[in-house]
């Protein structure tokens, strides 16, 4: 690849994107240099899983650029996008296993679609894969035996077989007790560490972002509107960034949807604000 | 699923079909029939062909000998004009008869063909001259009446 | 009454979309055919999950269908005189109409719904979406052995159908109603013409499968990522597939057999 390493891998240039015509993402600007854990915060409908999306070509952003390693991923043809694919890898929010396969034909799946490796070699990869997140054992089991932790550790495993570059991962914490989440947290941190990956990760959950995070962007009405280290979040007593990190209900982010003044409504008994019905 | 079991499975699916179609060519259907592009071609020229269709059997003592292939009628006589494919395996003397009879009382008709004594056998593309139309009911019917119409006045006299 | 033509144009748009969605997915299909026949395991997977488990429904279904036409069929030659026929009579039905017809119906039912459910759910999942960040086209890996398997089962299917069919008119007609068996068969084997009856029907089969497949698999591939959505999508596999397989059949019919008996 030309591209030199020292660039940033990700690169994000005033990007509008939205599903007809609501608009979730709104001249978003981002960068992310090789080796970060970057989390992306903010409240759900915030255009974060939209921004997975249009970093795997999945979505197309309406205007500015996405690059990935320099190449603009809206502009890639089928066979070149498929080839930076190749290059990432994604964690779903909930592992998304192929359910009709065991845990090891979901781990082969990568390798056998993706090159001619003879089966015995894909034996070993798989067994290593499944020990780095600590499921060997359950090599020969279905999906839908294993509890939620395990389903996203398998998927993990299937998600860095190709060894990629950047890794992806959509609420990797969501639906996990404490313990399983932590697992899932420091896996990342070590897979990132160890694979010389960039990863970027969507969620909600501030407890392991603060722990394994390099970068924290908080998103908000579709651009980035604080980007800040773990350590500065702790510390910070910026009202926004505290409403976050401790989870208060009403703060700069409204609990309230936009709606007319409450006593106004109850009063004229009309709903959506107008009075068009009566 | 084991993947090998699977194989056997679908294989067995594959076979069951395969026989299938067999029965289907040879009990059910008449694939050894004959391809219409075999045999020699007659024809047969008729007043009324009745019910007779395209693709209805040809036969002689009851023994499939061939098919209709074509009917048109004649512009000029006003006469139908049915084509036969006859196998070539079966010959038919210059004076055989053919006549268009109902199998049963209501079932389908085809075109029977009675071989005459004649030592000269009809050829490609030759002509049926002797042929007997098809019984039409009503017809049949109305004669009937007619007839017993005519013996009833007769009587009285 | 502008309420009413406001909702008529959205109903309008609504369908001349999905028709176009449905078109561009069927082009998108059909250009991975080749692709796809590569693919002889997946194929043969998808097979068995379509055709061997519909062939127990099918089986015993023909065998009743054969059944029946015997008795009524019986019922209303022997009025005529004409009982010797009934084996032209059932054969002709099954290998022209009913064969293909109920093969697809049943086919629908049993593999179309259940191959909507399979790729509504893996949809619902991100299965499908997690395939194609692995760089795996999920029309290809997905989407195309499910069609073809339907394009090759069904035939496959109905072909069995008309021979139980015709097995259980012979087990009602001959041994139970007593007709003479030399009568039955040599009736149906005069009237049955291997070309223009088997081979017709069969290739009706081979239409209603690409019909009931395409159908199916679309209505998996984009139905709403919901429990919801994944059962209304099956619902719509089975009613949709139906009609089709019951107008096309109507419109081969009229092709294939007008002018000839």
């Amino acid at each position: 690849m030309s591209h030199p390493v020292d660039a940033p891998l990700i690169e994000l240039k005033n990007v509008r994107f939205g599903y007809g015509e609501r608009v979730v993402l709104d001249g978003l600007d981002l960068t992310v240099p090789r080796g970060q854990i970057l989390a992306v915060m903010g409240g759900s409908g915030n255009g974060k899983t939209s921004l997975l999306g249009l970093l795997g070509g999945r979505n197309i952003a309406w205007s500015g650029s996405v690059r990935v390693e320099g190449q603009d991923v809206g502009g890639l043809d089928g066979s070149s996008l498929y080839a930076l694919r190749r290059r990432m890898g994604m964690l779903f929010q909930f592992g998304a296993l192929f359910t009709d396969l065991s845990v090891f034909d979901n781990i082969a799946f990568p390798y056998r679609e993706q090159t001619n490796l003879p089966e015995t070699v894909i034996r070993d990869l798989v067994l290593m894969k499944l020990e780095a997140v600590g499921l060997r054992g359950a090599a020969a089991s279905m999906p839908s035996q294993l509890s939620g932790g395990m389903a996203r550790r398998v998927a993990l495993a299937r998600a860095i077989a190709l060894d990629p570059m950047l890794m992806l991962y959509d609420e990797p914490f969501t639906g996990l007790d404490p313990i399983s989440a932590g697992i899932i947290g420091r896996l990342i941190r070590r897979l990132n560490d160890a694979f010389g990956m960039t990863s970027l990760i969507v969620t909600h959950d501030v407890n392991e972002t603060l722990r394994i995070a390099d970068r924290i962007v908080l998103v908000s009405d579709g651009r980035i509107v604080r980007d800040i280290t773990p350590q500065e979040v702790r510390a910070s007593d910026d009202l926004f960034i505290r409403q976050f990190a401790d989870g208060l209900p009403d703060g700069p982010v409204p609990f309230h949807y936009p709606a007319p003044a409450y006593a106004q409504q109850l009063l004229g008994g009309a709903v959506g604000g107008g009075g068009a019905h009566g | 699923m084991n993947r090998s079991k699977t194989n056997v499975a679908v294989g067995a699916f594959v076979a069951l079909g395969i026989v299938a179609l067999a029965f289907m060519a040879l009990k059910v259907g008449n694939l050894v029939s004959f391809d219409s592009a075999e045999g020699y071609r007659l024809e047969a020229r008729f007043d009324n062909i009745g019910g007779l269709r395209v693709r209805a059997p040809v036969k002689s003592a009851g023994v499939v000998v061939g098919r209709v292939e074509d009917i048109r009628l004649d512009r000029d006589t006003y006469e139908a004009v049915a084509q036969l494919r006859i196998r070539p395996e079966y010959r038919f003397s210059a004076d055989t008869i053919g006549a268009i009879v109902t199998s049963g009382l209501l079932g389908e008709q085809y075109l029977s063909l009675d071989a005459g004594g004649d030592s000269l056998y009809l050829k490609d593309g030759e002509r049926i001259i002797k042929t007997q139309s098809a019984i039409v009911l009503e017809k049949l019917i109305g004669q009937f009446l007619y007839n017993k119409a005519a013996e009833s006045s007769g009587d009285k006299k | 009454m502008v309420d009413f033509f406001e909702r008529l144009g959205a109903l309008t748009l609504s369908v001349l979309a999905r028709l176009g969605l449905a078109t561009l997915f069927f082009g998108a299909v059909f250009a991975r055919m080749a692709q796809g026949a590569k693919r002889g395991a997946l194929l043969v997977r998808e097979i068995h999950f379509a055709g061997v488990r519909s062939l127990a429904i099918i089986l015993v279904s023909g065998l009743f269908v054969g059944m029946v036409l015997a008795v009524q069929g019986y019922e209303v030659l022997q009025r005529f005189g004409s009982a010797d026929a009934l084996g032209s009579l059932v054969a002709l039905s099954l290998v022209r109409e009913l064969g293909p017809v109920v093969a697809a119906l049943l086919f629908a039912g049993r593999a179309g719904s259940a191959v909507t459910a399979e790729i509504g759910l893996m949809r619902a999942t991100e299965q499908l979406a997690a395939m194609d960040m692995m760089a795996v086209d999920p029309i290809s890996r997905v989407i195309v052995p499910r069609f073809m398997a339907a394009l090759v089962s069904l035939p496959i299917l109905a072909v069995i159908f008309s021979s139980a069919g015709v097995i259980g008119a012979y087990l009602v007609g001959v041994e139970l109603i007593g007709i003479d068996a030399g009568a039955f068969w040599s009736q149906m084997r005069a009237s049955v013409d291997f070309r223009l009856d088997v081979l017709n029907g069969l290739f009706k089969a081979l239409v209603f499968g690409v019909a009931v497949g395409l159908i199916s698999v679309f209505e998996g591939y984009h139905a709403a990522p919901t429990a919801e959505g994944v059962s209304s999508a099956t619902t719509r596999t089975v009613v949709i597939s139906s009609l089709s397989v019951l107008t096309l059949d109507f419109i081969l019919t009229v092709l294939m057999f007008r002018g000839l008996n």
